[in-house]
């Protein structure tokens, strides 16, 4: 379990040398995204206003306050359950070169392949630590689809982001695949000892 | 009337507080209860999860932020004594208003909406929203408030199975088995497990939430429900699941059971998740409208 720290946006090379479980520190641009986000994206074929080209995605609605036209003070930014969104995994690495997508819970096994095609990784961060990640968070410095509100395109300026395991790296491992199939196992011993 | 206005004010003010103060500092048995789950922690990575839950318990004491960005549902427990000179109609009112005014006076996030239309229906308010348990008590003239912010990712792990009665205990502890293995890391876990057993589908699910709300690792007070409690803290960290799902052996901070006796052809139960962040605040109200704040119930 090697430890890393990666600033975004981060190349296809940088991505490769992660393995699932390491532990990673990152630093620079992320963009805050969430289902409505997504689904106007994909479902709706709006081009997105932010380059997301080697980006890093957080999965997020943030709680903020408004200082003036597109400028937004970050109150309290946390993390959001992935699981609903794995179907925009594939698209999002292939047409658009996203590196990262960071959430809570994980990602299910479907993320895996498109994940090892495209060069991303899933980062699992610690769900509910609301109050650490805002400090985290430097500045907003741009936000598009403010009408999606808080289920804008955010990008947020980063320092010592984390700490994020990589759940899903990009050579086919997942940390959650791995723990879920070894608790699978134990239940079933366990249940047969009830 | 002056007086029952006053104290409708009172219960009111009470409720706005607990509901923010819930949010922003969490009870010490929790604490304690994450502290000593660092101890235990073997997993690297399930350690450091805890570590950082615990660093950031102390940042939002610090910076007077909101411990989890999601303010969830608001959810009271209320003990109202027999002669508690306000109605629990307009205990009801003062709750809900209370509700509204924490939300657009801090402000915290409004999550609040039409099941269907998924519009906004009001300040962390709307039909049937705060959502009230309610349990009256004889011979005392006073009220006890409990406010419960319930966050969605852990509400989304509730479950329910009517067992049978051929199932007997063994099919309450295989379900409640494998709901948490199979909610896996989307919770937040480790948490409090609330089981509720018994009475009928509907009253199992309430007696599960009733159960998130008690303090960490109290117990049952009829001694063979505390036994079951103890053994299924025991089964539920030997599944591996740990820290956020990362694989570990603190799967579970507590698990709580409350039971009503039942049919004799029914065996319900019913899981209700309670995240780590698992927020609660109290206060004990008189009948003259002293208020007494107090996390340990
Ligand atoms: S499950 Fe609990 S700790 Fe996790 S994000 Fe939701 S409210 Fe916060």
């Amino acid at each position: 379990m090697a430890e890393h720290r990666l600033t975004f946006p981060a190349t296809e090379e940088d991505i490769r040398k992660l393995r699932a479980g390491d532990l990673v520190t990152v630093d620079g641009h992320i963009i805050g995204i969430r289902d409505r986000t997504q689904i106007r994206i994909f479902d709706q074929g709006q081009e997105p206003p932010l380059d997301l080209s080697g980006a890093f995605l957080l999965h997020t609605a943030p709680n903020v306050r408004r200082l003036g036209p597109g400028k937004y003070e970050p109150l309290c930014i946390g993390t959001t359950t992935s699981a609903r969104m794995v179907r925009f995994t594939e698209p999002l690495g292939e047409r658009y070169g996203v590196r990262a997508i960071c959430g809570k819970g994980g990602l299910p096994d479907e993320a895996i392949e498109p994940m090892r095609k495209h060069g991303m990784v899933y980062f699992a961060i610690v769900g509910g630590a609301a109050a650490l990640e805002t400090t985290q968070i430097e500045e907003i410095e741009e936000v598009a689809w403010e009408d999606l509100m808080p289920e804008c395109l955010w990008k947020f300026r980063v320092k010592d982001f984390g700490p994020l395991w990589v759940g899903i790296d990009s050579h086919g491992g997942s940390l959650f695949h791995d723990v879920q199939e070894a608790a699978q196992k134990r239940l079933e011993e366990l249940v047969a000892n009830l | 009337m002056t007086v029952a206005t006053d104290l409708q004010q009172v219960v009111e003010d009470t409720a706005a507080h607990l509901y923010v103060w819930a949010l922003k500092d969490i009870p010490q048995d929790l604490r304690d209860a994450i502290a000593a789950a660092v101890e235990r922690e073997t997993s690297v990575p399930g350690r450091r999860v805890l570590e950082t839950i615990v660093r950031n318990v102390e940042v939002a004491e610090e910076r007077q932020n909101l411990v989890c960005q999601d303010t969830g549902i608001a959810v009271y427990a209320c003990r109202v004594g027999e002669h508690f000179p306000l109605h629990p109609a307009r205990i009801y009112d003062a709750l809900k208003t209370g509700t509204e005014r924490a939300t657009v006076e801090h402000p915290l996030r409004s999550n609040a909406v039409h099941t269907i239309t998924r519009e906004n229906t009001g300040p962390n308010t709307g039909h049937r929203l705060p959502i009230v348990h309610w349990e009256f008590i004889p011979d005392w003239d006073g009220l006890d408030v409990k406010c419960v912010p319930k966050g969605s990712g852990s509400e989304n792990m509730s479950f329910l199975k009517m067992c049978v009665p051929a199932d007997g205990v063994k099919g309450i502890k295989q379900f409640v088995l494998e709901s948490i293995v199979g909610a896996g890391g989307k919770p937040c876990p480790p948490g409090i497990v609330g089981v509720g057993i018994g009475g009928s589908a509907d009253y199992a699910v309430y007696l599960a939430k009733d159960a998130i709300t008690r303090p960490v690792g109290t117990r049952n007070s009829d001694p063979v429900v505390a036994e079951l409690e103890a053994e299924l803290y025991d089964l539920l960290n030997q599944t591996g699941i740990g820290p956020m799902g990362l694989g570990g052996d603190v799967t579970v901070l507590a698990v709580h059971i409350e039971h009503a006796d039942t049919h004799m052809t029914l065996n319900p139960v019913a899981v209700n998740y309670q995240c780590w962040a698992a927020r609660r605040a109290s206060a004990h109200i008189s009948a003259a409208g002293d208020v007494d704040l107090d996390r340990e119930f």
